[in-house]
């Protein structure tokens, strides 16, 4: 049976194996390639997304769980790059390969919607499940920060 | 400066309005250096393009691969300072591997800039001249009076034409032999921040990485490799065919391929796949690396890579000997992006399409095999989610264009994580014996190095400081040949070296009773006054680092608070750093590092400290957590659970300085590497009397 669910305001129905992880279905089923791949078992967070709005590893939920749910992947936060996080990525030049900068920035706009100005030590627990392998963890944190002046009070 | 004839390429308008200067950025000078790509390409050459077209919208073509060391963006913005355009105006694109346009092309690491520094400067400044040339003659006035400013020349009397305007007179002017070059006072672009070309598509998720690739007919593939030294005797294709999704399941080269429609279908697959492997020697474990170091410490058939003066005799003769021992294990790369590859193989052409640092090699490895000539071979390029030398390699490559010629299809070879953290090409493990003698006034007269590295090739730096400054010197290395394949990874040999060498100078500093700091700045004293054979390093740029961070660390002013120095010399560049250290809890916690670098003109003041920090953490978080276990020649850990990166939430403060000297710049991507272990474990002992001699720390 498949599966139905709105991802990035769009409704979709996967009619594939029901236990195929999020990730997989949005890569090779939907052609959303933002989302990445890193370790497949939950470690990394390059994988994330947001499920009903919450930051969730994508490569450990199979689609079962995700019927009639709202998803939002990187190409759905703002296409054209204007959310405060996008922007202030950019102006930090956090990126170094760029490859783990999808899950890093939905983690951190998942952050600050719950909390949208958060403590220096808040900012680095909630980052602290998503490696990047180039080390580009402080302008991680200052562009988180910078990203939460850019929100409206 | 003078520009041969051989070095450009000038097409004239092959298209109306367009003009385009082959360039090439590599040609005179011969690469002295031997960088890591060096070792794995030959010699370093290639060649670059910059366009202009009449609308005025330049391009410059960035030849070589980038995986996050921000060349794309470095290299342009030389072109485009000597053009003297504004860097808004300028388009950067990643060209594709074109051995008719491009000679060759290849991330030439941290010594790529410095190899194309004068190539870059020429390219940009060649292109101004034939500007203002052009320009001077529509105006019949002298070049002499024209001047350039953001994309315009400008003449005598108030005449202002784009270069947009000037493209196509410009085009058909001869190549200038004579140029000048900006003053660096007058730089506009160089040594500030500038953004990396492609954060937009970065931060909106933009397909750009290999493992984002999807061509028409396209199918997935995972690949099951042998334990190292094994062979493939069978393995139960049957079943799993059936499944759903799968395609064909082949065997090459004790390889087991799964190709199917989707990644998931192959991911259930391989679960159930099972592979009966035999071996004629026995495979190898933790305890036979183990022998193969003792063995190497004991062989009397160590290769002899320096000796200066008499080491034996200097050492009976010393009032103190110190000794000690470092050793790291194997360890994976680990880039973020695993190793992934689609190749077309058709009966007379193939399509490459990836992340590669060297496509060019990569390309003649794939004509080797297929016996297909080069000239049938395109090369795409993808950008590369890290690196850090595991894709100077090329078996990714080769698989995936042999699965594609057995299977006749299109075909993304993807490795899982476990996959790229268990199939080699490792940082190799390395064990080093370091002595010295000192005589009784504390100085130090004799200096012996013993490396043994498994799959190593030389494990020593035989040049490297203290080397030149001591009278009796041995330096031996001695490799054994292990089936665990290695490969360069992030400042190769150096990446531990650096740290032993380090850890031993501030041990030894400590016996001979004096300030780790004082001892160096002594010793490349002795370089200048009486040097001891070859030297390879300028001792007044180490001194300037040294000095800086000593004072910018406040070194042994900060009460409460344990330091530890290092300085190294690598890839060109020049690195000291000091660590500090609290205990926390009865635990010791790095909080901050500082970090004074000498890479000549810093070409990018963003992208610089963005290497510098990276590496840093990076060589902290290997350093601490990475190691590889070997039990009948399978690796593990296999994934991010048991094989501990370092996270956001144990960074230490890095506090980046650069020289910034206008000498030639050298790359960043390595030398802030070397010292950090070093600097962490002098601060460690500092607060806790504890030595580190192997790597991990934890
Ligand atoms: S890929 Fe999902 S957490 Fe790493
Ligand atoms: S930017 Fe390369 S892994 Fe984070």
């Amino acid at each position: 049976m498949a599966i139905n669910c709105t991802v990035n305001k769009k409704k979709v129905s996967l009619d594939i194996d029901p236990n195929t992880p999020l990730l997989w279905a949005l890569r090779d089923h939907l052609s959303l390639l933002g989302t990445k791949y890193g370790c497949g078992i939950a470690q990394c967070g390059a994988c994330t997304v947001w499920v009903n709005g919450e930051p969730t590893r994508s490569c450990v939920l199979p689609i079962s769980a995700v019927s009639n749910a709202q998803i939002t992947t990187i190409e759905g936060l703002d296409s054209a790059g204007k959310h405060p996080v996008q922007v202030a990525w950019d102006e930090l030049d956090v990126p170094q390969c760029g490859y783990c900068q999808a899950g890093q920035i939905m983690t951190a706009a998942g952050l600050l919607k719950k909390n949208p100005h958060p403590t220096d030590q808040e900012i680095v627990d909630g980052m602290s499940g998503n490696i990047c392998r180039c080390g580009t963890y402080h302008r991680i944190q200052e562009a988180v920060k910078l990203a939460s002046k850019k929100t409206k009070k | 400066m003078k520009t041969s004839r051989r070095d450009f390429i000038q097409k004239t308008a092959l298209f109306t309005g367009v003009f385009t200067l082959g360039f090439d950025w590599f040609s005179a000078e011969a690469a002295a250096e031997t960088s890591t790509m060096e070792v794995v390409t030959g010699a370093g050459r290639f060649n670059a393009f910059l366009s202009i077209d009449n609308l005025g919208k330049i391009t410059l073509f960035s030849p070589n691969p980038e995986i996050g060391q921000g060349i794309k963006t470095a290299f342009p913005v030389v072109v485009a300072e000597e053009l003297d355009v504004d860097w808004a105006q300028v388009q950067v694109e990643q060209a594709n591997l074109d051995t008719k346009l491009f000679e060759r092309q290849l991330t030439g690491g941290s010594g790529a800039l410095k190899h194309s520094w004068e190539r870059l400067r020429k390219a940009g400044a060649t292109v101004r001249k034939m500007m203002m040339q052009a320009a001077a003659d529509q105006w019949k006035v002298d070049i002499g009076q024209c001047k350039t400013s953001k994309g315009f020349v400008l003449g005598p009397a108030g005449q202002k034409a784009s270069y947009g305007s000037l493209a196509e007179a410009a085009s058909k002017l001869p190549v200038p032999t004579e140029l000048t070059y900006k003053d660096r006072k007058d730089y506009k672009i160089i040594g500030t921040r500038v953004k990396g070309v492609d954060n937009k598509n970065v931060v909106t998720g933009k397909p750009l990485f290999g493992i984002d690739i999807r061509k028409p007919g396209m199918v997935f593939a995972q690949i099951v490799r042998p334990p190292f030294g094994a062979t493939l005797k069978s393995f139960s294709a049957e079943d799993v065919k059936k499944m759903p999704g799968i395609l064909e399941v082949v065997s090459f080269k004790n390889k087991v391929a799964i190709v199917g429609e989707n990644t998931y279908a192959i991911l259930q697959a391989r679960a159930s796949l099972t592979c009966d492997y035999s071996s004629d020697a026995p495979l190898e474990s933790n305890e036979t690396h183990q022998n193969w170091f003792d063995e190497g410490m004991k062989s009397e058939k160590a290769q002899v890579m320096r000796k200066d003066g008499d080491f034996a005799a200097a050492i009976a003769s010393a009032a103190k000997v110190i000794e000690a021992t470092y050793e790291c294990p194997f360890i994976s790369h680990s880039p973020m992006e695993p190793m992934n590859f689609f190749a077309d193989v058709k009966a007379d052409s193939v399509l490459l399409a990836g992340p590669t640092q060297v496509p060019q090699p990569a390309q003649k490895a794939v004509s080797d095999l297929l016996k297909i000539p080069v000239d049938k071979i395109q090369v795409e390029l993808s950008k590369m989610g890290g690196g850090f030398g595991r894709r100077l390699s090329n078996d990714f490559v080769l698989e995936a264009a042999e699965l594609s010629s057995i299977i006749k299809k299109p075909v993304l070879v993807m490795w899982t994580r476990e996959d790229d953290m268990t199939g080699g090409t490792y940082r190799p493990a390395a064990r080093y014996r370091f002595k010295a003698g000192l005589d009784k006034n504390g100085e130090i007269i004799a200096f012996a190095l013993r490396g043994v590295g498994l799959n190593a090739g030389n494990s020593t730096r035989q040049d490297n400081f203290p080397v030149g400054a001591i009278e009796n010197v041995l330096i031996e290395s001695v490799d054994q040949k292990s089936a665990v394949t290695t490969g360069p990874w992030r400042a190769p040999i150096t990446n531990f070296l650096g740290f032993a060498e380090q850890a031993f100078l501030d041990e030894v500093a400590e016996v001979a009773g004096k300030d780790p700091i004082q001892m160096r700045l002594a010793l490349l004293e002795k370089v200048k006054t009486k040097p001891v054979g070859k030297i390879t390093y300028e001792p007044a740029r180490f001194e300037e680092v040294i000095k800086q961070v000593a004072e910018k660390a406040q070194w042994k002013k900060k009460p409460g608070v344990h330091q530890g120095f290092s300085v190294y010399y690598s890839h060109l560049s020049y690195v000291a750093q000091i660590a500090e250290v609290k205990v926390e809890k009865g635990k010791p916690k790095v909080t901050k590092v500082t970090a004074v670098t000498d890479c000549g003109e810093v070409v990018n003041l963003s992208g610089a400290e963005n290497q510098v920090k990276g590496a840093i953490i990076d060589g902290m978080g290997h350093a601490m957590f990475a190691k590889l276990n070997f039990q009948k020649g399978v690796a593990s850990p296999s994934n991010f659970n048991a094989y501990r990166m370092i996270r956001g939430n144990e960074i230490p403060v890095i506090d980046a300085h650069f020289v910034n000297n206008g000498i030639a710049p050298t790359g960043l991507g390595e030398p802030a590497l070397p010292p950090t272990g070093g600097s962490i474990a002098n601060a460690i002992y500092a607060a806790t009397k504890k030595r580190h001699y192997k790597q991990p720390f934890n």
